[in-house]
């Protein structure tokens, strides 16, 4: 190391001499924290999002790298939020990418002490076939002799994190099978 | 505000920077009183008579803004002499019925009128609309089809424009508040008269046309017996002193969920259907005609309803509706009374709901009596539980509290889960609707991993196979599944069907299927289907405009070229009312929108919420219905009356004005009334585990001596399915506790970072201690008064664990909502921590025996 780039190298010459004199960026600066780059530089792509915890709607920017979610940061396009997130806004990285999210189906048969392992399709079948034989059981032409058309066997109640072409078709579907006991967060 | 939408409190705090004025309101002191000018301590479950108090000091020392009360509101409306109120009847209004517990609002309408409800329980006008209207159509017969609405009593009502008549509207609300004193402030609330007249003077001295002044709340106004009027009693205040439909004014809902306006405006929700439609109820002969005359109002834009429900049907059945069938809708099916999810509880424990599905939420800690939901779910026979983890309401039969009490075995639950794992908004397209009523579009940024689908994939894919399973049935159950536009593209390895593609149904489109652009174009002939009225335009030009976004720095204040917001792009509701009767800004400092003597044309910042080209002197014809019935200054266009409502005559349960009642348990009597509780507030049938607690002066109410309230923390998100197994917010906020006063905490013995135990009727929980001055004891009545703060996102299960808060609280509910009261109880709270196994239970029933409480405590009318 010669005796100019060691000169250099101590942030007090650096406060002094350089553009920095309160000794808060540049100055103050390591060799190690120099060579620090963004994670999110090396991005692939940067795709438009919205946080999915309160109602605020802050602006998100997804950073995707090799098919994945690599960093989310509040976008500051967003008249709404100006590139803020709040301690949940700003994990939300950990929401979709954490360890703690399962992956699998799971089923726990009647009776049964433990989860089981099931196929989606499979599940999804024996589901349908649920619904039918249920509704079908629960189901009213009239109550009271007047027409109800409906089922009172099946029931839903949603989290308000669902997108409106969610909530759309969970509608849809259920008012088409009879069922009224349909209900979200926003009762709660 | 601070807790809870940090991100949104940062424009409070530009506000304040630029001499706004913050006045916090809450029993607790929060990161928003640490910000706020002014902090009021209250008691919980006594805001009625805080705003009652505040409407009272406006209208004594005439600070009410008169102008615009006299040309927006139904202040000078003189309504029928048959009605009384609560101060004529000791709590009460006329029309109670205390068999049924249940009001008769006919004596509530205004004198030579019968208007209809733009929201709320419409189906209390049923009976009077369809019978006085069914004499008409009988001898209409076959002409009254396809008209636009009921037609009713075509007279104007009777108005007084001194504001004197005696039975006016604002003779009435300054009798109805008269005893709201602020003397009667500080017995009540435990609100000190200086506090509570400083408030009332920052809020009239920043209102009128110069300066305008907004409430913002959340569910700490709604989880009541009677949360609607707590809203109303600030509608009656911000109307009073003109303060809605301007910039800077409002009544703003802090909502706590990224699309919760979005799931009541396209509901999944038992009372409504798309755009605030109300779900038909059961009734004798009824079809889309009738249905239409007792729902639709006769002037203002509910009267066109008709179109707005067969554009509906049009999208849901498609070509399988048509005017010979009544557009199907026969196919929807019909409610005989509340069906809200607490009923649904009751109906799983009973053994006659057996399917449930949960999606994305987690009733197993996070609904009120959290016990009674685990119960429904024990009597099953399937559940399907679509989350992130492994949330309670997915392991309760293997881990929940009663597997710990002994009160119930694993091994004899045969409740059949299905646990289905969800997508991230991440790995799915799709829009949320902010608080602001804006649609955000989120982009899909990447695939969803293993097994993890979205509920739109969801929800497709199960009526994809229900109806290919059923595809040859005949059965005329399986009618309205069959006939339902069901045929979606869908892309990707996955087959995720095309977020996009739902989004341009809810917009809507013509007989040729191009978009429609506004919900004015809809028809009742069939020719436009549209999922959602209200969101018409949304995808407008075949764009999806919720995905826009211009830069917030490139534009205006207003921003109305980021996101949509329903209806028609309008970011403020009711904007007429920001200029004054004849058209013109009521002041420079607060313009928003005004009419344009030159263009002839509504013009300004924001989209006109008026029809944009009619003059503010423009009076109707005799006889007008529906939108040409508006005058130029009904600035309110989806009220029957085109009014902002002081008084309400429909609509609303219990009662036209807001009234203070006790909370369902409560330690006070009610100094207001001998009328303890909301007479017609919904308690569901009795149950063992629902037990309500003796309140004010009956015996066994010293048991429970102390207010408890719920809340929400920054570092977790409602019953913690999103937060918890964070380890970021795991780590900020790793476990339940309670926040006590340092003058409780000598009281009873509890030592900071200790353990206490908390108990109710229902339930009995165990939290860490925070004992802080931020809890500040009250005097009320005399009486020293502590509240005990218990946030309630936690379980059992996650990084970050606790009892759940709601093993305590009750199903005792609005009569409006059917929302819990969550924010206001009574409780006991000791030292250590609780018991464990059979003696948890044994525990409450002991205090339930020394409170003396039976089935019949607390259901008292």
């Amino acid at each position: 190391m010669g005796v100019r780039t060691w000169i250099d190298s101590w942030p007090v010459y650096r406060q002094l001499k350089g553009v920095d004199p309160l000794g808060r960026g540049a100055a103050a600066k390591s060799r190690d924290s120099g060579r620090l780059a963004p994670r999110v530089q090396t991005a692939d792509r940067v795709v438009k999002s919205v946080c999915p915890y309160c109602a605020v709607g802050c602006g998100q920017n997804v950073y995707v790298e090799d098919g994945r979610v690599t960093q989310i940061e509040g976008d500051p396009d967003s008249p709404v939020s100006r590139g803020r997130l709040c301690p949940k806004g700003s994990a939300s990285l950990q929401l979709t990418t954490g360890g703690a999210r399962e992956h699998q189906v799971l089923y726990r048969r009647p009776h049964g002490t433990e989860w089981e392992r099931l196929d989606l399709a499979t599940a999804m079948d024996m589901i349908a076939d649920r619904v039918i034989r249920t509704r079908r059981d629960g189901w009213q032409w009239d109550a009271g002799g007047l027409r109800t058309r409906r089922t009172l066997g099946i029931a839903s109640l949603g989290g308000a994190t669902l997108d409106n072409e969610e909530n759309y078709l969970i509608k849809k579907l259920f008012t088409a099978l009879g069922a009224v006991q349909i209900e979200n967060q926003a009762r709660v | 505000m601070a807790e809870c939408h940090p991100v949104g409190f940062q424009w409070v705090m530009e506000a304040k920077a630029r001499g706004a004025k913050v006045i916090h309101v809450d029993p607790r002191f929060t990161r928003t009183s640490a910000l706020a000018d002014v902090h009021v301590p209250l008691r919980a479950g006594t805001d009625i008579a805080f705003l009652g108090g505040i409407v009272n000091h406006v209208l004594q020392h005439d600070r009410y803004f008169r102008d615009y009360i006299v040309a927006y509101t139904n202040a000078p409306f003189v309504l029928r002499e048959d009605f009384r109120d609560t101060e004529d009847l000791d709590g009460v209004f006329s029309g109670f019925d205390p068999d049924g517990r249940t009001y008769d609002n006919s004596s509530w309408q205004y004198e030579g009128l019968e208007v209809q409800a733009a929201s709320g329980e419409r189906d209390q006008e049923y009976g009077r609309r369809v019978e006085s209207s069914r004499s008409r159509s009988e001898a209409a017969r076959g002409e009254s089809h396809g008209s636009g609405g009921a037609v009713l009593s075509a007279g104007e009502p009777e108005r007084d424009e001194t504001l004197r008549h005696p039975r006016c509207v604002f003779q009435v609300l300054k009798r109805h508040y008269a005893r709201y004193t602020p003397e009667m402030v500080e017995r009540v609330c435990g609100v000190p008269p200086d506090l509570f007249r400083q408030v009332c003077e920052l809020i009239a001295g920043n209102s009128g046309r110069d300066r305008t002044t907004a409430f913002a709340y959340a569910v700490g106004w709604t989880q009541h017996t009677v949360g609607v009027q707590y809203i109303r009693a600030a509608a009656v205040l911000q109307s009073l002193l003109g303060n809605i439909g301007r910039p800077g004014g409002g009544i703003l809902a802090l909502r706590g969920h990224a699309s919760i306006q979005g799931s009541t405006d396209i509901p999944t929700l038992f009372n409504l259907l798309p755009g605030y439609i109300p779900m038909p109820h059961a009734h004798q002969d009824e079809d889309l005609d009738t249905f239409v005359q007792a729902e639709a109002t006769r002037k203002g834009y509910w009267a066109e309803m008709r179109s707005y429900l067969v554009s509906l049907l049009k999208a849901y059945w498609g070509p399988a509706a048509t005017a010979e069938n009544d557009f199907c809708f026969d196919y929807l099916p019909r409610l005989t009374g509340s069906h809200s999810t607490y009923e649904t509880v009751t109906a799983q424990i009973e053994g006659r709901c057996k399917g449930y599905f949960l999606l994305g939420e987690n009733p197993a800690v996070g609904s009120a009596n959290a016990r009674m939901q685990r119960l429904g779910m024990a009597n099953l026979d399937w559940l399907v539980v679509r989350d992130f983890s492994l949330i309670e309401s997915a392991t309760w039969w293997k881990d929940g509290p009663e597997i710990d009490t002994g009160e119930m075995r694993t091994e004899d639950i045969g409740t059949e889960v299905f646990f289905l794992p969800a997508a991230a908004h991440t790995e799915k397209d799709g829009s949320f609707t902010n608080t602001q009523r804006m649609l955000q579009w989120h982009h899909q940024a990447v695939e969803p991993p293993g097994d993890t689908r979205s509920d739109l994939w969801f929800t497709y894919h199960l009526g994809r196979i229900i109806r290919e399973k059923l595809a040859a049935s005949t059965d005329p159950m399986d009618r309205p599944l069959l006939d339902l536009t069901w045929d979606y593209p869908t892309k990707g390895e996955t087959d995720e069907p095309d977020a996009e593609a739902v989004l341009a149904e809810i917009n809507g489109y013509d007989a040729h299927g191009d978009p429609l652009t506004s919900y004015q174009q809809l028809k009742d002939d069939g020719s436009t289907a549209c999922g959602c009225w209200i969101y018409c335009g949304v995808h407008a030009d075949g764009v999806n405009q919720a995905a826009r976004r211009k830069p917030g720095k490139e534009q205006n204040w207003v921003a109305a070229e980021w996101g949509w917001a329903w209806p028609a792009n309008r970011r403020i509701l009711y904007n007429r009312a920001s200029a004054d009767p004849d058209g013109r800004p009521w002041s420079e400092r607060k313009a928003l929108v005004w009419w344009d003597e030159e263009k002839e044309r509504w013009t300004g910042h924001d989209v006109p919420d008026f029809a944009p080209d009619k003059p503010p002197h423009h009076r109707p014809p005799d006889g007008a219905t529906g939108v040409a019935a508006l005058s130029g200054t009904d600035a309110f266009i989806m009220q029957a009356d085109g009014k902002a409502w002081l008084y309400v005559p429909t609509g609303i349960s219990d009662g036209p004005l807001p009234t203070h009642y006790e909370p369902q348990d409560s330690p006070f009597p009610n100094l207001l009334h001998s009328q303890q509780r909301n007479p017609v507030r919904q308690l569901l049938p009795p149950h063992p585990d629902n037990r309500y607690q003796p309140s004010g002066h009956d015996p066994g109410s010293e048991v429970f001596p102390y207010v408890t309230t719920t809340y929400r923390l920054t570092e977790h998100h409602t019953a913690g399915g999103m937060s918890r197994w964070q380890p970021y917010l795991a780590e900020l906020q790793p476990e339940f506790f309670c926040e006590v006063s340092p003058e409780l905490a000598a009281q009873r013995g509890l030592e900071h970072t200790g353990w206490a135990t908390i108990v109710s009727a229902r339930g009995v929980v165990e939290a860490r201690v925070l004992v802080t001055d931020r809890m500040v004891p009250l005097t009320v009545d005399g009486r020293r008064i502590h509240q005990i703060g218990l946030p309630y996102h936690w379980g059992p299960n996650g990084y970050s664990t606790g009892d759940a808060a709601n093993e305590l609280t009750h199903m005792a509910l609005d009569p409006n909502t059917h929302i819990q009261e969550s924010k206001a109880m009574a409780c006991d709270i000791r030292a250590g921590r609780r018991p464990r196994g059979r003696n948890a239970v044994d525990l409450v029933l002991a205090y339930r025996a020394r409170a003396g409480i039976d089935d019949g405590t607390g259901t008292e009318i």
